[in-house]
């Protein structure tokens, strides 16, 4: 299963569960999640608003905002259980070996600090003994490979466009060679020149660290430059997982082949944009059997009544009754 | 030794254009192109420095109470964030007949009757249980529904919507335009669709006009405009999509740079300075919109072919 030479997998999730307790109810915002991913792999994790992927993206590096818990499952980096660290090795986990890039730079960066000082905070907090001068050093080096001046560096956020401060974003997201970086909705606060600036940035980056990405977005356009495999989210879980190509291709589950084909192409408009009925489902009663059957063309008897359970077809792991 | 000297950004500068009848006419741009405050001279909800907007040949800026009052009712505002451009006190049954009630129209029953009926003509069915809801209890496509049945109910001739479905899921986009679309059909209207999205425009619009820091750069038919983007900002734009497509290999151009501050645009060509095609002339002399086909004019002195 875990292919050439049985090395494990970098990362492997399983059965992953993450609950938000609200006044109406307990909110399974990841229910029941697994997969695993290979070093170098870019992952494109999507699905509509409250779906559960931002929550999945941040239950890897155990900052799911309260009233959010994660409940059960595990989470293995390179082997180790990432739920059972103390929070001291946690803390060194993050930023060092996974670390986050997020959607709004501007919440995201300290306005009352200077932009190299994120930076020389980050190289100290990870490593007390590095001296100012070797950090505000490396800091430099590393304003070169993201396009950014070296003499911005003393600059303050509010200074920086909003393509500079995502630059930013992604180079203290890069900055102590982490092994597995999630990047949840990066590009979508910027215009589409800028994204495409910043997409290309990571790309380049992403080679030549031979980076492993999880790249949270609603859009369909980037998962199909940017990734070699997809996981479609509906209602907190994974309905169908496996290599972009085939996923595009050739869509099995009918919420991915709705998602595809409501994603705005602006190349063939008349093919693109065609709608998904109805809306997500509420979380807090969900309903019963596959979580999509009200929406599914496709619906039929079993559909209501169980869960269906993801099964292999092919290159691809499918959650759907049309398959069983 | 704490006072600034005031600075002008001119968000608009000396744009013409013209809507026709019932058509849907996008401005597309990024932010700070100046297309939501074209949107918003076009209501009249600012007022320009100078030149002037006609509205079925009245200068908008000259009309008398009652002509404006008439104006307010016949063209309306579809805004972005369904979230903030509804009362989160107000039920959404008394927000959409909010209008009927301003303008008195109708009896008092009949308001509420024709209140219902655009409850369910905008997709909120069974529109008796919605109309006592708050936009809390609604999904944001479904609060969406409310502001452009709220926009709806007086009837009005042209509305222009401010991009929206950009707060929306891509999923539920298309539903969303569809029924903006049907709606058109149905009460004759007339559009101003401003976004920033140009595959959302590509699908919806007529005609499209390209704003570049205050500026219309090209202005055509979307088929046109689409086909064969004639300015270097509209191909950059346009090449800067991702497409859904694995297969699709882009061939891009990727302009250096952001948008520069309003407060001090370049001299020339405003896009000169990021322009892959620029030569000494650009910075020079500020180009005027031309024709380069019937109906498709581009403002540049080396439009792509």
């Amino acid at each position: 299963m875990w292919g050439l030479g049985q090395m494990p997998p970098l990362l492997n999730v399983q059965e992953l569960v993450v609950q938000y307790s609200t006044l109406r109810g307990e909110v399974r915002a990841v229910n029941d999640v697994s997969f695993s991913l290979e070093t170098a792999a870019t992952l494109g994790l999507v699905g509509e608003s409250a779906c559960g992927k931002s929550t999945l993206g941040f239950s890897i590096l155990r900052i799911v905002p309260p009233p959010g818990r994660t409940v059960a499952g595990k989470i293995e980096l390179q082997g180790v259980n990432l739920l059972n660290l103390p929070l001291e090795e946690m803390r060194r986990i993050r930023g060092g070996q996974v670390s986050m890039i997020f959607q709004d730079p501007m919440t995201s960066l300290n306005p009352l600090m200077r932009i190299r000082d994120h930076f020389i905070e980050l190289f100290q907090t990870h490593d007390p003994s590095i001296k100012k001068e070797d950090a505000l050093g490396r800091t430099t080096k590393l304003f070169d490979a993201l396009g950014i001046a070296g003499d911005r560096i003393e600059d303050y956020p509010h200074q920086f466009s909003g393509g500079m401060r995502q630059r930013v974003m992604i180079g203290l997201a890069l900055a102590l060679d982490p092994k597995l970086v999630i990047a949840d909705e990066p590009t979508t606060s910027l215009d589409v020149i800028v994204e495409a600036q910043v997409l290309e940035l990571l790309k380049l980056l992403k080679e030549k660290h031979r980076l492993t990405l999880i790249l949270i977005t609603h859009n369909i356009g980037i998962v199909a430059e940017m990734t070699d495999r997809v996981a479609v989210m509906y209602a907190g879980q994974i309905v169908e997982i496996g290599p972009t190509g085939d996923m595009f291709g050739d869509p099995l589950h009918p919420y991915t082949k709705g998602l595809l084909e409501s994603a705005p192409n602006v190349l063939h408009p008349e093919q693109s944009m065609r709608p998904i009925p109805g809306n997500p489902p509420d979380l807090v009663s969900p309903p019963a059997g596959c979580k999509f059957h009200p929406r599914c063309p496709k619906v039929f008897k079993p559909c209501p009544l169980r869960e269906p359970l993801p099964i292999s077809q092919g290159s691809r792991l499918v959650a759907c009754h049309l398959y069983d | 030794m704490l006072s600034r000297k005031k600075e002008f950004v001119r968000a608009v500068d000396t744009i013409s254009f013209t809507i026709e009848r019932r058509e849907i006419f996008g401005l597309v741009g990024e932010s700070g192109s100046g297309k939501t405050t074209t949107g918003r001279l076009l209501l009249r909800l600012i007022e320009p420095t100078s030149g002037e907007i006609r509205f079925h040949g009245d200068n908008i800026g000259e009309l008398s109470p009652q002509s404006l009052r008439q104006f307010r009712r016949r063209a309306q505002m579809i805004f972005q964030d369904p979230t903030a451009a509804l009362s989160p006190r107000m039920r959404i049954g008394p927000a959409i007949k909010h209008g009927l009630d301003i303008h008195q129209v109708g009896s008092v029953p009949e308001r509420k009757k024709e209140t219902l009926r655009m409850l369910e003509r905008v997709g909120l069915a069974p529109p008796e249980a919605f109309y006592d809801k708050y936009p809390h209890q609604l999904s944001g496509g479904q609060r969406q529904r409310v502001v452009i049945g709220r926009a709806m109910i007086l009837k009005p001739e042209f509305a222009v919507a401010d991009e929206p479905v950009a707060m929306v899921d891509v999923s539920i986009r298309a539903q969303i335009l569809d029924l903006m679309s049907s709606l058109k059909k149905e009460l004759g209207l007339t559009y101003a669709f401003i976004t920033h999205d140009l595959a959302t425009a590509n699908y919806f619009c007529d005609r499209i006009a390209i704003m570049y820091l205050g500026k219309i750069v090209e202005i055509g038919p979307r088929k046109d405009v689409f086909k064969s983007p004639r300015h270097p900002y509209t191909v950059a734009l346009m090449s800067s999509i991702p497409i859904p497509d694995p297969k699709h290999k882009a061939d891009r151009l990727i302009p250096r740079g952001e948008i520069p501050s309003p407060i001090s645009p370049p001299p020339g060509c405003r896009f000169h300075p990021r322009c892959p095609y620029a030569q000494a002339v650009c910075s020079e002399r500020e180009p005027q919109l031309e024709e380069i086909e019937p109906d498709h004019q581009v403002a540049c002195f080396f439009p792509c072919t």
